[in-house]
């Protein structure tokens, strides 16, 4: 059936063109088909070349020019942040070693006033003991100079009680002395 | 009638206008020759009309037509074809929403008919042999003696260059003319089987589901072919405008 229906439907196209008035070929169109085809291609190319290509390639001319225009802006300003950040990090380390010589100033002079401080205490301190040592030696010479008259004084009022009598006060200074460079 | 596949190429007269015994008459394929240039241009114009910095979707459409046409012609004709450009642009619109308009029922297709696509032809080849002369003077003539053959050669080589240029207005228009008359006869031929066969009975029913699955396959490739033949016209073009340009191989 498809073969009858095809050999038919061809059947029908081939007496067409026997006939002579196949449409493609019938040049009694030809001249009104030219020029058509010359008016309305025509039309159509001065449109094309006057409005619309030139509209589209501005259009795409100004979004290429605005893309790189972006770029280059972008670029830009990477730089500056670049810089920026180069900046920054000098600061810190600027700031970082100053903070450092501060720190070291401040424990180099509290280390000098310390160090002062403690000189002159000790001197002071040195200076009371030796005070103290001059004054325990001169009441340790004055209470051994006076050891010798309460000796002797110590020697007549023995002297007194045990034999009734009284000695001279030289003779008893001479017998004190002897008996401490005895007992020395 | 209806079922002649030749009915649909028919060119039938709406205003007739005679002048000197030339018949002129806008016709159906005036009509839709109109039509095509009404189309193309009304979207072109209308979707660029914003000119949006990110475009909508129409408008990129429209934009990769530019760039789809410019790219071709730059590939295939360097930089110096560009001055070129609204010709082949407006060859490839021309025929390509020629070519979809075709594809509606009912529709006249003004590519299936060989006039219009050897006046095309020969408008691209009348550019090349005129702007070639022009450009190049006599040096066109380099076109048809390619440098490096053997001297007992050349008369036979450029015999063959010739016999190549003078075929290319007629390989250009008949390949286009043809693609389309065969397709839309194919279409109408297996949609013809769908309604005789079923006016058959129950297993003509049966039967037309063939054809019918034929038809929607042969429509989907019909537009390829639309697309595809109005990109081999305007590949073409480029390839033939390089040889204005650049005559010596």
């Amino acid at each position: 059936m498809l073969v009858t229906a095809a050999h038919a439907a061809t059947e029908q196209a081939a007496e067409h063109a026997a006939e002579g008035n196949f449409p493609p070929f019938d040049s009694s169109t030809f001249a009104s088909q030219l020029l058509w085809l010359a008016i309305t291609f025509g039309l159509f190319y001065l449109f094309m070349s006057r409005v619309v290509l030139p509209r589209i390639g501005s259009i795409l001319e100004t979004r290429r020019d605005r893309i790189a225009q972006d770029l280059n802006e972008a670029e830009r300003l990477k730089e500056e942040a670049d810089q920026a950040f180069a900046a920054y990090e000098q600061e810190l380390a600027d700031a970082k070693s100053k903070a450092h010589d501060i720190a070291q100033a401040a424990r180099d002079a509290a280390k000098a006033d310390a160090d002062e401080e403690r000189a002159k205490v000790e001197a002071d301190v040195t200076g009371k003991l030796e005070k103290a040592e001059a004054e325990i030696a001169n009441v340790k010479k004055k209470a051994l100079a006076e050891v010798d008259a309460i000796a002797a004084d110590t020697t007549a009022a023995i002297v007194s009680q045990l034999i009734g009598g009284t000695v001279t006060k030289a003779k008893l200074n001479a017998a004190v002395k002897v008996a401490a460079e005895g007992r020395e | 009638m209806a079922n002649d596949p030749i009915h649909q190429f028919h060119i039938s007269k709406i205003i007739p206008i005679e002048v000197g015994g030339l018949d002129f008459s806008f016709t159906n394929s005036s009509l839709f020759m109109v039509a095509t240039v009404a189309a193309a241009s009304g979207f072109l114009f209308l979707t660029t009309s914003n000119r949006g910095m990110v475009p909508s979707r129409l408008q990129s459409v429209s934009e990769m037509c530019y760039e789809f046409v410019a790219s071709m012609l730059r590939d295939g004709a360097g930089s110096a074809g560009m001055r070129f450009f609204p010709m082949v642009f407006s060859l490839f619109m021309f025929v390509l929403v020629a070519n979809l308009l075709g594809m509606f029922p009912y529709f006249f297709t003004v590519t299936s008919h060989i006039i219009v696509t050897f006046a095309l032809a020969m408008l691209v080849i009348g550019t090349v042999v005129v702007y070639g002369f022009m450009k190049h003077g006599l040096g066109f003539l380099h076109l048809f003696v390619p440098s490096g053959v053997p001297g007992v050669l050349l008369p036979l080589v450029v015999a063959i260059e010739v016999i190549s240029f003078l075929s290319r207005p007629i390989s250009l228009s008949v390949r286009l003319f043809a693609n389309m008359l065969a397709g839309h006869i194919t279409l109408k031929v297996f949609a013809g089987f769908v309604t005789s066969l079923s006016a058959l009975g129950a297993l003509g029913i049966g039967g037309a589901i063939l054809p019918l699955i034929m038809t929607v396959a042969l429509t989907g490739l019909e537009f390829l072919v639309s697309f595809l033949q109005a990109y081999v016209f305007a590949v073409l073009t480029c390839m033939y405008l390089n040889d204005a340009l650049h005559p010596s191989h």
